[in-house]
């Protein structure tokens, strides 16, 4: 098989692709293009300026805290928000003049459910099918074909209103790709979910990228999820903090992570910066970090396995615990905003949202 | 065509749920039922036999009974199209709302699905009227079907408008209370209007369901003396849902 007829069977399978009506063909160059986004809210800026451009085929991570500004980006993307100033285009469309070309090349998961729990799943694929343009003829090979990726074949006649918080997230899944986008939004797509629902969910966006040659485009506020995106964007107070893979963000950081427990948190750094000519961070212990209370000391050095002995050789006082680790996107996040990503203020709206979306996943609301 | 496709996409999807929603249909003919046969009846058994109307008399189950019609395509016609509500509070309005279809076409579904129902729930309440001492041809009963429809365009065009106001469901019995009750009251749906005072004579003027009462009572009641002409009836109510279905696109798509 030679290299010329491989590249052909790719074009055709291209062809095939962009032939499948209803589905706007691809534009050349970047999947989506953003150029100095800018919201406001009665002189509240919620996004600032925000550049960045995404390729085909990318899942791209937008991550930061309740209130970044990332729901807002989304929101206009999507058109469903006019920006304020800036420019962006998605497949080669202006988001501001060709709403309906741009909404005919995307599907889009919100954070809060968006189907109708009186219809079965199969119906609410079908609606979105009708709305998306998708020919009749297609459609029931479709519900299949993206009931099968998610899981959910032997439950297509079930009502919605019978399904877990998980499954309707896999379902809204399904109707996005109904009329084959080329971008597909995800936004906040585990919330709520348990983490074996939310590594099944991140085992069909990697799919659907294969298969659908498709762009991801996601918002979240798990680090360990970031992970998985070929790209992050790291937003904090409506402005893009920094722009990279996670392996190269990690990096940055520079090195591994000693955390330290010491009798006296004070004596103990004041040792340090003597001894070692280190900077430690003192971190109180935050609801959410496991062990018992108590001050923790960061400290970030280039090669912690071998540092540490010599550490705890050195000082004088009492050291209760000792870990070290690789850095994670959130000493990253720490890093750059001088806050961890949990930490950030999450205003009552948002809180109030999540207890509701809560109560409706374990179906309370009827 | 292909705008109307969402218009059709929302009716079909409001006819699936509604027909779905048994309790809803049993539950909607309640009132309805409650006020022909406990109402009537006993206010029948007051007035007696002989409800003055136009020279004339009648039966005062029978009198009330276009007026019930009217009763019904209102707060099944209202009830469906606020579902705008539900639908916000949900999240089934985020994705018709993100969808590459016109928004205007969204509210226009709503207006034509909530008159669909409306005017199903009437032609189930037509299965009373023998009860009521009402007699029914077909001849009736073709004439009825379109301007129950017609009305109940005029109320879903209002519940719509009303809809696109309204943040949460809570606020619905306002609605009801200050809105529905007295548009039902005035409109002379359950007493004759002749002999009313003039200010709720004046009030009767503005309520669109006044016409659609008295265009009903002149289809079902033969022979009875209406207060305005049959066509100038139809005029008003057409003029009127019109108008209603206007500001209802308008608000609904500036709300968006």
């Amino acid at each position: 098989m030679s290299a010329g007829q491989s590249i052909d069977e790719t074009v055709r399978a291209a062809e095939a692709a962009a032939a499948v009506e209803g589905r706007p063909p691809a534009s050349a160059g970047a999947v989506i293009e953003v150029d100095r986004l800018t919201r406001k809210f009665n002189g509240f800026t919620a996004v600032d300026e925000v550049s960045f451009s995404i390729g085909r085929k990318e899942i791209f991570g937008f991550l930061g805290p309740n209130g970044a500004g990332k729901t807002t980006t989304i929101s206009m993307l999507v058109t469903l928000l006019k920006p304020t100033s800036g420019k962006a285009t998605l497949n080669g469309f202006d988001i501001a003049t060709q709403q309906d070309a741009v909404r005919q090349s995307i599907g889009i998961v919100f954070q809060d459910p968006t189907l109708d729990d009186q219809l079965t799943a199969r119906e609410n694929l079908e609606f979105h099918a009708m709305l998306y343009n998708v020919p009749r003829s297609e459609r029931e090979s479709r519900a299949r074909r993206v009931l099968g990726m998610v899981g959910l074949t032997d439950r297509a006649a079930d009502r919605v209103e019978t399904f877990s918080g998980g499954m309707k997230r896999r379902l809204e899944i399904a109707r996005g790709l109904m009329h084959y986008p080329h971008v597909l939004f995800l936004d906040e797509p585990t919330l709520g979910l348990d983490p074996q629902t939310r590594s099944a969910i991140w085992e069909h966006v990697h799919e659907l990228r294969a298969e659908y040659e498709i762009t991801v485009f996601l918002t979240t506020h798990y680090m360990e999820e970031a992970e998985n995106c070929d790209r992050i964007a790291i937003i904090d107070s409506g402005k893009i903090v920094a722009l990279d893979t996670p392996g190269t963000l990690k990096h940055g950081v520079g090195g591994d992570i000693i955390t330290l427990r010491s009798a006296d948190s004070a004596a103990t750094v004041a040792e340090l910066k003597e001894m070692f000519q280190l900077e430690a961070a003192v971190k109180p212990a935050s609801a959410d970090t496991s062990g018992p209370a108590g001050d923790r000391i960061y400290l970030e050095v280039p090669n912690g396995r071998t540092l540490l002995p010599q550490i705890l050789k050195s000082l004088t006082t009492e050291i209760l615990s000792v870990a070290v680790r690789e850095p994670t996107l959130d000493d990253v996040f720490l890093g750059l905003t001088g806050k961890q990503i949990r930490e950030a203020p999450v205003d009552k709206m948002d809180a109030m949202k999540t207890r509701i979306r809560r109560r409706r996943s374990m179906g309370g609301h009827r | 065509m292909k705008r109307f496709r969402a218009v059709y996409i929302i009716w079909l999807r409001d006819l699936k749920r509604y027909f779905r929603d048994r309790a809803r249909i049993i539950g909607s003919l309640a009132s309805p039922i409650i006020f022909i046969f406990i109402l009537g009846q006993g206010l029948a058994s007051t007035i007696g036999q002989n409800l003055p109307v136009g020279g004339g008399s009648l039966d005062y189950k029978t009198f009330i009974f276009p007026g019930i019609l009217g009763m019904t395509v209102l707060f099944a016609g209202v009830f469906a199209s606020v579902s705008i509500v539900w639908d916000r509070e949900f999240g089934f309005l985020k994705e018709m709302l993100v969808a590459p279809v016109p928004s205007w076409s969204i509210a226009v579904g709503k207006v034509i699905s909530g008159a669909t129902i409306a005017s199903i729930q009437g032609c189930i309440m037509l299965l009373l009227a023998p009860f009521a001492g009402v007699s029914l041809s077909p001849l009736i009963i073709v004439e009825l079907i379109p301007t129950l429809f017609l009305v109940a365009c005029s109320m879903t065009g209002l519940g719509v408008l009303v809809a696109s106001r309204l943040k949460s469901m809570q606020g619905f019995q306002m609605i009801m209370n200050f809105i529905m009750m007295p548009m039902f009251f005035i409109s002379g749906a359950m007493f004759p209007l002749a002999n009313a005072p003039t200010w709720m004579d004046t009030l009767s003027k503005v309520d669109p369901l006044t016409y659609g009462v008295d265009a009903l009572r002149g289809i079902v009641l033969t022979g009875i003396p209406t207060r305005y002409a049959f066509t100038t009836d139809i005029a008003v109510i057409a003029l009127l849902s019109a108008a209603m279905v206007a500001i209802a696109i308008s608000t609904f798509s500036r709300q968006t």
